[in-house]
């Protein structure tokens, strides 16, 4: 058995670390609820800018722009978003993994894909797998500004309209409860899917014309997209860490209480023991 | 007069909401004035000030590119990023018209980033007019 002093070391251990992570669990879950209202204070404008890019799309069939239309595949491009620091259970690893087993389904060489990265741990993941990663961004504030990812953001697309790739697909946790998050991947370009949540179309007058207006309007909903799905995985990092960081606590309280019961019996060990050898010595002396 | 409800959205959230008579700004096809029942309409903006009449006041903000949506019962300007008059910091604003001066000089008129140092310039001069209010 563990001699007292032992146990208590470790009890103070446990305690100081159980101080750590509830001290993180508190941080993360205000930074959390910051990240969630930036969420909900950008869907007005992804909204917005949605519906406008379906109607100009949809609704004029003489506007055409190459950011519509699909060409054959020769290369694909991956944006992954995680986060820069670890200690988030299995926020990081989950979305690597997804992606990294779509890509082997997907390709069979490095060749036929570059990676745009984003967050400190996909970065290190996919140099460390000889992956070509093209484009990476770490250090992302946990309140990330619009004007913070512009630049990667409007250089991934403008790599798609360079046909440095020919489809571009991003990876996320997306963000469903504090207790929940799920990965995602979603096909950004070439935009194909657009759809507008109401069904009825308004006809616009274009000024100049419909072309003019799909080449600034469509970069801008493809940085967009970008942005959203930053803000929906940064909500998500913080209610993951959030979660470990509870548990972890959970973890060391139960510990401590199950050293507690090894230390005071250990304690008692010792003093019934001191009680023998005196009661013993007692005797002898009759 | 009759009165259009207009709101300015950036990424960051709704910069401005409010009914006013007419707006005026510049589009990249050239100056374009907006009042209650016009047309449904899509028009790129330049950089450049958004001016708001109302009843007895003009409002004034710096729209970073962006477009304008006119729909018959509202008009929204979608934008990059748009302070009000009000908001704007002055002093970054100067400091980054500086910057880009100082990056004007140095680089070659082909080059990549000289374009950037220009729009940022036009950027930060918008935002120090709009501040002044000298538009």
């Amino acid at each position: 058995m563990a001699s007292l002093r032992d146990i208590k070391n470790r009890i103070n251990s446990t305690k100081k670390t159980s101080q750590i992570t509830k001290a993180m669990q508190m941080v993360s879950a205000a930074k959390m609820s910051r990240a969630e209202m930036n969420a909900k204070s950008f869907v007005p404008y992804m909204e917005k800018i949605q519906d406008v890019t379906a109607s100009i799309a949809l609704g004029s069939a003489d506007a055409s722009h190459p950011m519509l239309v699909s060409r054959p595949v020769k290369k694909t491009g991956y944006v992954v978003i995680t986060s820069d620091r670890g200690l988030a259970g299995a926020y990081n690893s989950s979305i690597l993994k997804a992606v990294y087993q779509t890509i082997q389904k997907r390709h069979k060489s490095n060749d036929e894909y570059v990676i745009i990265a984003i967050g400190r741990m996909a970065l290190d993941f996919f140099k460390g797998k000889g992956a070509n990663v093209i484009l990476d961004i770490v250090g992302v504030a946990d309140q990330p500004s619009f004007a913070e990812i512009k630049d990667i953001a409007s250089k991934t697309v403008g790599m798609f309209s360079d046909e440095n790739f020919d489809e571009l697909y991003i990876y996320y946790s997306h963000y469903i409860s504090a207790i929940s998050q799920e990965v995602t991947s979603k096909k950004i370009l070439p935009l194909t899917e657009i759809t507008n949540g109401s069904d009825k179309l308004t006809s616009y007058e274009f000024e100049p014309s419909a072309e003019e207006i799909l080449k600034v309007l469509l970069p801008q909903y493809a940085e967009s997209l970008i942005y959203g799905a930053l803000l929906d995985s940064k909500a998500s990092e913080h209610a993951a860490r959030m979660t470990a960081m509870k548990n972890a606590t959970d973890n060391a309280s139960d510990l401590i209480n199950q050293l507690d019961l090894s230390y005071n019996r250990a304690r008692q060990a010792a003093i019934t023991q001191e009680i023998t050898e005196i009661v013993g010595g007692a005797a002898a002396l009759e | 007069m009759k009165t259009i409800k207009v709101s300015v959205v950036t990424p960051d959230g709704p910069v401005y909401e409010s009914d006013v008579e007419m707006i005026s700004t510049k589009a990249e096809s050239g100056e374009l004035g907006i009042l209650a029942g016009h047309v449904p309409m899509v028009a790129p903006l330049q950089i450049g000030a958004v001016r708001l009449k109302k009843a007895n006041q003009t409002d004034l903000i710096a729209v970073n590119g962006g477009f304008l949506e006119v729909r018959p019962d509202q008009v929204t300007i979608l934008a990059q990023s748009a302070e009000q008059s009000g908001d704007i910091d002055l002093d970054r604003a100067k400091r980054a018209k500086d910057r880009a001066e100082q990056r004007l000089n140095e680089q070659k008129r082909e080059n990549v980033d000289f374009k950037r140092a220009e729009l940022a310039l036009q950027r930060a001069m918008n935002r120090i007019n709009v501040s002044e209010r000298n538009i």
